[in-house]
């Protein structure tokens, strides 16, 4: 991102997950996303007068799991708290949260930054009920669909740490790598069931004390994300260099304007009145059911990284790409055992398969089998065809999958090495291009490159660039 | 007729197991005498006599046919107005809930009516429980069956009502700081405030969480042993229900209490209470000592501070438990709003009464941020000097006895102008629900107008078997107050 003057930028981040409980957080209702309105609620989770909450205590394992995910430290007495207002898609007029007592604390993450490896510090991880949903419709006005109320979320509360929308948006695939990786959420964002918060301030470098933040709500994406991010450090910037002070307050990122508009400020800001809740007693946690999560906690993705850097020498950058999807991941890890060329598939998926896949999507599904791009790889590793061909190998089977071995083939795509073939190629491109040869003699070395590329389209981009290079050096040296 | 009303539910039972009685007898008498007594009582909001009717056939179909049936079935009962019945309106005695017919049962309500108990109706009360003498109500003023000139106590008001009238030979109530006990008190009827956590609160409309029970109120202290076994126990809807062994209230019941100790602390006693409730409470100790108890003299130091404490505590959770009712998704809705925080404030403006906004204002200041430490917290300090000193005195002691309330019943609209002297009425019962612990309210006597005094004896968690043993000796002694009197 683009800094203006010498001002630096300080945001934080918070995290709402949606946790893939089967039941609600309250009550026995299901939580599957999508469902016709009103279906999955009851007299619990709608609020009717005399129904008590009974915690599920899935939701605080799953709590636990993302917090040990990201080295927290574990509250063996924690509680839940009222925090009170009013709003229509909140039944009880209290959402049921934690204030002062979290299960998790002090923990953080690591993401890779453009100055190499950054911890983000993380505040606090906290269990909470979701509220439901408002649909708004010209006939009938407002109405209120419940089947979201009392669906368990965690939010997840990161330290000031973050310096550059870059590295929010790497604290945020990151922090979702690990989430997925645990089980305890699928983050969809285009469900809603990862949505992020950005607080944001700006100061002189080297100053020490934080300057006003605002806070943008619920931004989905990670596009929007940089965004929103980029806008409000220009905006806060300017309006300083302008003489103006900036407020307290709560913004709302509008993605079609990109830009973020006000919406209320801290002196309208409710006064919650938490307080413990007295329909719940306090969540005790002793250390062997602490440690028993820990345990079934499965390989997370910063192991994963270190594997692929140690194995297949792939640097921390490339390897922290792979590993924050774990389907991708997986998908590499098995097509990786497929080649004597690992590296090589990892280039091949970073620079050329992720400039295709959709960006920003919530499921990334390869559609190449993972043998078959392990065979481009170990074709392209091997020397059976050059890099072009890789390329062009990897879009066409992207399309329409199928055996690259067979394509080549086929279509005789196998790489031109053959020195007395590339000779011919050779004698006969500087004899049709007397110009360029003229121009390289006179100094001009890019003329070489020009040839060079005739050369490739004669063999119909089958040669063997190395080769070519070699014999086009020597060709010209003797002239 | 009268015959069937002067039964104990225990004597109900008895006779409906030996078909001397048919449930359709029981009930008809019961809904006979409400509809003779109901315009001068007013103890009910809703009969539902069809309804009643059909049960008690139901029962009587069953127990024809040979059918296994629990000692309670077939015996009329009426339930405060705070505890959700399905398909039966359910108002808590406010405005703001007029028409709510409650999607789901109340666990105490489907204990019941797994037990095959016929529901009479709902039950008058100060609205959402809060206020001593059901005046607070907004449909209609309850008078007590003793002297219809007073006011039957609250909030329970109803329940206390209908017993003492004979308007029901049992019924339900809730006692949040006294509610249960003090009405049993003014009418000369039983009622125990169990142990926090061994009624289950579901289904209950919550006015303070941490102090809400719900109780029986009987005749006699037999009865209400025999209720609080049919609705205690440990209920997975209820977090705060507390999961253990219920064993048999009425185990110890003809124990007598010879080698008892029994506390009586001072400060009960003392500034503001009346001379004759004083002499009756301590007349009944003389009698406990007659039959062998040894009376301890006691101190609880901190029942000044339980009062207050009571009061932050219970306001501060009943203006979150409170703030649903917002005329969004049901209750009352004002006709005049043009946005949705007009349609809030018009519709709790208007559907609240005086006592309860005067109780959501107060708990709203008490949590508000900057004055959280000063009161809720410092009330929830209090709480656990309260705890502290029941517990010492409970390592020396069986039991405590004191009065219910300072005085007996007052006049219709005598206290309506002064809630602060209203809220000095529960000082001797707040501390119990302070404490989570269990009491029973019991007759001990009648003041020189007539009016009932009641005494009650406080216990140690989940002892209340104690408390009945004791109750019961002292009932047996000088007869059931209830069941002296004449049925008017």
């Amino acid at each position: 991102m683009q800094f203006i003057k010498d001002y630096e930028m300080v945001c934080g981040l918070e995290v709402h997950v949606e946790l893939k409980t089967a039941t609600k957080i309250f009550c026995s209702c299901p939580t599957t996303f999508g469902a016709a309105p009103n279906t999955q609620c009851c007299p619990i989770c709608t609020g009717m007068p005399g129904t008590l909450p009974v915690l599920n205590r899935q939701v605080v394992d799953y709590a636990i799991k993302a917090g040990l995910a990201t080295h927290c430290e574990i509250a063996h007495y924690s509680k839940e708290d009222r925090k009170n207002y009013f709003y229509p898609d909140l039944p009880k007029a209290y959402q049921i949260s934690q204030y002062d007592l979290p299960l998790c604390e002090h923990g953080y993450l690591e993401i890779e930054s453009e100055k190499g490896p950054k911890k983000i510090g993380i505040t606090r991880i906290h269990i909470e009920e979701d509220a439901g949903k408002l649909v708004h419709d010209d006939t009938h006005g407002t109405m209120i669909d419940c089947n979201r109320c009392g669906v368990p979320l965690i939010e997840i509360v990161s330290e000031p740490d973050i310096r550059t929308a870059e590295e929010a948006v790497a604290y945020v695939k990151k922090l979702r790598a690990i989430i997925m990786y645990t089980g305890v959420s699928d983050c969809k964002m285009n469900e809603g069931s990862l949505r992020c918060d950005v607080n944001l301030s700006v100061r002189k470098k080297g100053e020490e004390k934080f300057g006003t933040r605002t806070e943008m709500k619920n931004i989905n994406s990670f596009v929007f994300i940089q965004k929103a991010i980029e806008y409000e450090y220009k905006r806060q910037v300017e309006a300083i260099e302008a003489g103006e002070t900036i407020v307290q307050e709560t913004r709302r990122y509008d993605a079609n304007a990109n830009k973020t508009f006000s919406m209320r400020k801290k002196e309208d800001a409710n006064d919650y009145r938490y307080f413990p809740d007295p329909d719940l007693p306090p969540i005790i946690m002793t250390d062997a059911a602490i440690k028993a999560l820990g345990d079934s906690i499965p390989q997370l993705p910063d192991s994963r990284k270190a594997e692929y850097v140690e194995k297949y020498g792939l640097s921390a950058h490339d390897a922290e790409m792979l590993i924050n999807n774990k389907s991708i991941a997986d998908y590499f890890e098995a097509a990786a055992k497929q080649t004597a060329y690992p590296k090589l598939l990892a280039n091949m998926m970073i620079s050329e398969l992720f400039a295709i896949l959709p960006q920003d999507s919530d499921e990334v599904e390869i559609p190449i089998d993972g043998a078959h791009l392990a065979a481009i790889a170990t074709m392209a590793g091997d020397g059976t065809i050059n890099s072009s061909t890789a390329k062009k190998l990897l879009r066409q089977i992207y399309e329409n999958d199928a055996d690259p071995v067979q394509i080549v083939k086929d279509n005789d795509l196998a790489q031109i090495s053959d020195p007395e073939i590339l000779g011919k190629y050779v004698e006969e491109a500087i004899a049709a291009d007397p110009k360029s040869v003229a121009a390289f003699k006179a100094g001009k070395a890019s003329a070489a490159k020009a040839i060079m590329g005739k050369i490739m389209s004669k063999t119909g981009g089958k040669g063997n660039p190395v080769k070519i290079n070699e014999l086009l050096d020597a060709a010209l040296a003797k002239l | 007729m009268n015959d069937i009303l002067k039964l104990t539910v225990t004597e109900l039972s008895d006779k409906l197991a030996a078909k001397e009685l048919s449930s359709a007898e029981v009930t008809e008498a019961y809904l006979g005498r409400i509809s003779e007594k109901e315009d001068s009582i007013g103890a009910y909001l809703t009969v539902c006599a069809d309804e009643a009717k059909k049960q008690a056939a139901e029962v009587d179909a069953k127990r024809a046919s040979g059918e296994a049936l629990s000692a309670l079935a077939g015996i009329p009962v009426g339930i405060k107005d705070n505890m959700c019945t399905r398909g039966l309106r359910t108002t808590c005695a406010s405005k703001m809930l007029e028409n709510f017919i409650p999607p789901y049962d109340a666990t105490v309500v489907e204990k019941l009516n797994a037990l095959g108990t016929v529901t009479l109706g709902k039950l008058n009360m100060d609205e959402f429980a809060m206020g001593s003498t059901t005046e607070n109500s907004y449909f209609k003023k309850t008078h007590n069956p003793r002297n219809t000139d007073y006011v039957p106590g609250g909030s329970s008001g109803g329940s206390a009502a209908a017993v003492a009238a004979d308007e029901a030979p049992f019924s339900l109530g809730s006692d949040t700081g006294g509610s249960i006990r003090q009405p049993a008190a003014f009418c000369g009827v039983v009622g125990m405030k169990p142990t926090y956590g061994s009624v289950s609160r579901y289904g209950l409309v919550a006015f303070a969480s941490s102090l809400d029970q719900i109780g029986p109120v009987t005749k006699n202290v037999r009865d209400n042993a025999v209720i609080l076994n049919a609705i205690a126990g440990h209920d997975a809807h209820d977090a705060t229900s507390v999961d253990r062994e219920y064993g048999d209230y009425t185990a110890l019941l003809d124990m007598g209490v010879n080698g008892m100790k029994i506390g009586i602390p001072d400060e009960f006693f003392g500034e503001g209470i009346n001379e004759e409730v004083k002499n009756a409470v301590l007349s009944a100790a003389k009698v406990y000592e007659k039959l062998g108890a040894t009376l301890v003299p006691v101190s609880m130091k901190t029942i000044s501070h339980a009062l207050p404490a009571y009061y932050v505590i219970s306001s501060a959770e009943a203006s979150s438990n409170l703030a649903r009712f917002d005329g969004v998704r049901y209750g009352y809705r004002s006709e005049k709003y043009e946005d949705i925080v007009d349609l809030y404030k018009n519709s709790r403006s208007e559907g609240f009464g005086a006592e309860v906004k005067r109780r959501i204002m107060l708990g709203t200041f008490a949590l508000s941020s900057g004055y959280y430490d000063a009161y809720y917290k410092k009330a929830l300090q209090v709480r656990t000097l309260v705890m502290n000193d029941f517990s010492k005195i409970f390592e020396t002691c069986d039991f405590i006895l004191s009065p219910v309330a300072p005085t007996t019943a007052y006049k219709l609209g005598e206290k309506t102008a002064s809630p602060l002297e209203m809220y000095m009425g529960d000082i001797y019962t707040v501390p119990v629900n302070i404490a989570g612990i269990p009491s029973l309210s019991l007759p001990c006597g009648t003041d020189s107008k007539g009016l009932p005094i009641g005494m009650q004896l406080i216990g140690k968690a989940f002892d209340e078997a104690t408390l009945y043993r004791a109750g019961n000796a002292y009932e047996t002694e000088t007869g059931c107050y209830h069941l002296s009197k004449e049925v008017k």
